[in-house]
């Protein structure tokens, strides 16, 4: 396996120009299921440089919300975490008390389901000073200032009646924009945002998402955007990796990645997706059904039994994420297939 | 907004009162024989006393005529008069009242303190201090209050004799004395189901996503616990605890038997025996709108500490 | 009690125990124990050596001799004969309670569920008021009017738990209500009542049969205590109730194992009813999902 850390940093032109801010390399991770340790991630590597924004994209179970938490140290307490994390230079995972807490205000994570995942007995005002006030000792008076500034940037205008409400009397797309602002307010540097607008209905996802990107950009943050929808990552994202049965397969820039895509697994997921201009007559979707890490085979490339182009190099054993022209793929084949994989769709 | 779930809620109550209080009164109807008889217990009364009865009860009225002359007079506090003992069933509840009250409020105290304090323990940490909880909470929840009582005597009053068996004993301190092992003999077994609530709220909501959030802010931990677990476990323990309080309302009469306490419990036994009605209706219209009242104010505690429920669920 | 408490911390009591990580042994033990109590229920007059009923005041409190296991209760009549035989009562009684009490409860469930609106408004409302009365004290008022004795109680704590039931099955009863396959079976012109019997409750049976059985547990300890008030069985007969109330002198004066062991013997029960209830639960539960 060559050095995770510097393969992770590949696949982003001009690597060497600035220093990561997020470097994560050979990120294993077993957690405790039904009594047994199973794998969820296996080998993640990928970097984010200040301003940049990065997809992760994949079908459930392929690892990539998992990814997410364990950047943020949300994992379960008897998770077994190996590999390394690190942001601007710190190891995260050897983190602990007031300097986590300074990280959890550096890296700010945007959850799926906004109302799940707000006190439905606190109010809205509450929710959003609370990191304020408990970590950068910010006065109320100034907390509520804030949020009611940062609510206006997220569209929602009438902030001062809003922090006084409780989540229960919000839609679900106000509530996501909500946590937008929220995780704004600590000024991070990197948003984690996990599948952001999955939970709403199709005209909310436009809205909350062009906030999303909108505000991204003005503040200058970098982001790790989650998503199992391929052209969404690839519209908002500088490059999108791409992630099956707990391992990353391929990190490419979004421009390049429906077109020149260097693993058969990115090729599929782009073809599956009907293209609006194009006449299908039947829907092309992957035979067999994803993978979670656990269940994926270990001693061959996990998306072989799946795979068009699988040979017998490809069972022999795990194929390693390898540099591949201004990408990285984890396809053993990846060279040969150059140029076979993408192309026109439905055809 | 407020207001009008409080006012529904006392409308409720008062129909819930208005209706037991039927039910109560009817009681003398469905008894075998007719209301004099139901009224004096099967025994036969010389005519002047039928005829106070008669007086009394407005025999001779319609139906509900007598229920609406009952209800005025138990209004006014008259609650009728005892067939075997010939006083004011006021005076004698009167007189039992405080022995049945301190006997509620004493084993609810127990429960809130040593219930509540125990489930958190256990829920706050996991190890052996929580399965040895799980495990004791489990048998106890099992143990009625009469098993409980007989239990109690025997270690604490007889082996050891800490605590006296029976009896009021006279003064406060000797009160409060006599009445340790009824109050434990009562929460018991409350005490155990709402220690093995309050664990598993304060479990469950450890494991919430919205506590995941406020861990991802960087809140501290013991903020989070306070303000995000703590604070959303509060709505079914209270809930428990309330409603199992209640509870105790109706138990107490059992504990009051068994240690030959003076209070309203024993006493409906008694005369529910001696087939005293007018007494057996009068406390258990008495122990019913404790009961109701108490549930009540359970209810209006849960709109408190839960937003959702006064407000309303609304999208914006 | 009022209807905005959500449905799954409506029936605290019964939901409150919530599992203990068991090993078989656990189970096993309880399943001992309901099979030995109900075995004793049904066989008890036949199984018991001595005579329950027939006082002897000269063997009064002896302690355990011979063949007398568990020794002599206050009236001198063998301990364990009075316990097998008072199975018959204390565990009949709050079978019939349960029956009765889940039977009218799940109908009205069902009903309230099914027709909705101002149906359901009008059952959920004359439930809430039946809530009014705690159980023991609708069988104490039951007694004094049509006479102590098993019936009236049993038919008095009917009354009071079926509340609770329907309280609880109506939830579930909405919720199977709502599933797809009983609109298809109306637009096939199938008529309420069969779609109600015929698949709604079967499909509830698991929620239904583990309420009945954590139920059990809480008639079996309240018909107990009416017994032990003297309101319930009446003396001479044997029943565990009964039995505590008579013995109760027995503990003072140092004879405590004839009130003990019936004492215990509701106890077991119980917690055994309430582990195999869990157990129930947690496969409705897991069912459901």
């Amino acid at each position: 396996m060559s050095d995770p850390a510097a393969v992770a940093a590949l696949g982003s032109p001009g690597a060497a120009a600035s220093a990561p801010l997020l470097e994560v390399a050979g990120l294993s991770v077993l957690l405790e299921i039904n009594g047994a340790k199973r794998p969820v991630l296996r080998d993640v590597s990928l970097t984010v440089r200040p301003g940049e924004a990065v997809g992760l994209v994949g079908e459930s179970g392929s690892g990539k919300s998992m990814t997410a938490r364990a950047i943020d140290r949300l994992l379960p307490r008897r998770a077994e975490v190996t590999g390394s994390i690190r942001f601007g230079g710190e190891d995260v995972n050897q983190l602990t008390g007031a300097g986590l807490r300074r990280y959890r205000n550096k890296v700010a994570m945007i959850f799926q389901d906004p109302r799940a995942h707000t006190n439905p007995v606190r109010r809205i005002g509450d929710f959003m000073t609370e990191a304020l006030q408990a970590n950068l000792a910010v006065s109320a008076p100034e907390a509520r200032r804030r949020a009611v500034d940062m609510l206006a940037q997220v569209g929602i205008d009438d902030g001062a009646k809003r922090l006084g409400q409780y989540p229960h009397q919000m839609s679900g797309g106000m509530l996501q924009r909500v946590m937008i602002a929220a995780a704004l307010l600590t000024k991070p540097r990197l948003l984690l945002a996990d599948e952001p607008t999955t939970a709403l209905d199709v005209t909310t996802q436009a809205e909350v998402m062009a906030i999303l990107d909108g505000l991204r950009r003005e503040f200058g943050l970098a982001m790790l955007f989650i998503t199992h929808d391929l052209d969404l990552a690839a519209a908002i994202c500088d490059r999108t990796a791409v992630m099956y049965a707990g391992q990353i397969v391929e990190i490419r820039a979004s421009a390049l990645l429906h077109d020149d895509p260097l693993h058969p697994y990115t090729a599929a997921l782009a073809a599956a997706r009907p293209d609006i201009e194009q006449t299908a007559h039947r829907l092309r979707a992957i035979p067999g059904r994803p993978l979670s890490a656990f269940e994926a085979p270990s001693q061959e490339c996990a998306f072989a039994p799946r795979c068009p182009y699988a040979t017998d190099i490809c069972r022999a054993e795990v194929p390693a994420l390898a540099r591949l022209d201004s990408g990285v793929s984890r396809c053993a084949r990846a060279h040969e297939l150059r140029g076979q994989l993408g192309g026109a769709p439905g055809g | 907004m407020r207001w009008r779930f409080v006012a529904r809620r006392l409308a409720m109550l008062l129909i819930s009162l208005l209706v037991a209080s039927f039910v109560i009164f009817a009681a003398v109807y469905l008894a075998p024989g007719n209301p004099i008889a139901a009224l004096s217990g099967g025994r036969s009364l010389p005519p002047s006393s039928v005829r106070i009865l008669e007086q009394r009860y407005h025999l001779n009225a319609p139906f509900f005529g007598q229920y609406w002359y009952w209800l005025d007079n138990v209004l006014h506090g008259n609650l009728g008069i005892s067939i075997t003992l010939r006083e004011n069933v006021s005076t004698l509840i009167a007189s039992r009242i405080w022995t049945t009250a301190g006997l509620v409020l004493y084993s609810a105290l127990l429960i809130v303190v040593f219930g509540i304090g125990m489930g958190l323990v256990a829920g706050l940490r996991p190890g052996v201090l929580d399965t040895s909880t799980v495990v004791v909470t489990a048998i106890s929840a099992a143990i009625p209050a009469f098993v409980a009582a007989i239990v109690l005597i025997l270690v604490f009053a007889v082996k050891l004799g800490w605590f006296p068996a029976i009896g009021n004993g006279t003064g406060l301190a000797d009160n409060i004395r006599h009445l340790t092992l009824p109050a434990f003999a009562l929460a018991i077994s409350s005490l155990a189901i709402v220690a093995r609530v309050t664990r598993a709220s304060v479990r469950g909501e450890g494991e919430r996503e919205h506590v995941q959030t406020a861990v991802s802010r960087g809140i501290p931990r013991r903020q989070v616990i306070r303000r995000h677990v703590l604070r959303n476990a509060a709505i079914p323990i209270t809930t428990v605890a309330g409603i199992t309080i209640a509870s105790l309302i109706a138990v107490a009469a059992v504990v009051e038997t068994a240690f030959s306490l003076n209070g309203l419990g024993a006493y409906l036994v008694q005369a529910a025996q001696s087939k005293d009605l007018a007494v057996v209706q009068g406390i258990s219209l008495l122990l019913v709108s404790a009961f109701v009242i108490v549930n009540l104010i359970v209810d209006m505690l849960y709109s408190v500490l839960d937003p959702r429920v006064t407000l309303g669920s609304r999208a914006a | 009690m009022s209807t905005g408490i959500p449905t799954a911390i409506e029936a605290p009591r019964f939901r409150a125990l919530t599992s203990v990580r068991a090993t078989g042994i656990v189970g096993i033990a309880s399943g001992i124990i309901l099979a030995a109590a109900t075995f004793a229920a049904i066989f008890g007059p036949l199984l018991a050596p001595y005579d329950p009923e027939l006082p002897n005041l000269s063997l009064a409190w002896i302690g355990p001799t011979g063949g007398h296991l568990l020794g002599f209760d206050v009236q001198g009549r063998d301990v364990l004969s009075r316990l097998l035989v008072g199975a018959q009562t204390s565990m009949l009684g709050p079978l019939v309670v349960v029956i009765v009490s889940v039977v009218t409860g799940s109908l009205l469930a069902v009903v309230a569920a099914w027709r909705r609106g101002a149906a359901d408004a009008a059952i959920s409302s004359g439930l809430d008021i039946l809530f009014a009365f705690p159980g023991i004290l609708l069988a104490v008022l039951a007694t004094a009017v049509f006479g102590a004795g098993l019936p009236a109680a049993a038919i008095a704590l009917s009354l009071a738990y079926m509340p609770y039931v329907a309280r609880v099955l109506r939830g579930a009863a909405y919720r199977e209500r709502s599933q797809p396959y009983v609109a298809a079976l109306e637009v096939q012109g199938a008529s309420a009542t069969s779609i109600c019997l015929r698949h709604l409750i079967p499909n509830m049976l698991p929620l239904i049969v583990a309420q009945a059985t954590i139920l059990f547990g809480y008639a079996m300890v309240d018909l107990a205590a009416i017994s032990f008030l003297g309101l319930g069985v009446q003396p001479p007969r044997p029943d565990w109730g009964v039995m505590i109330s008579e013995n109760q002198t027995g503990i003072v004066q140092g004879y405590p194992l004839p009130a003990l062991s019936a004492g215990v013997c509701i106890v077991a029960v119980v917690i055994a009813v309430n582990v195999l209830g869990e157990r129930l639960f947690e496969q409705a539960e897991a069912g459901r999902r």
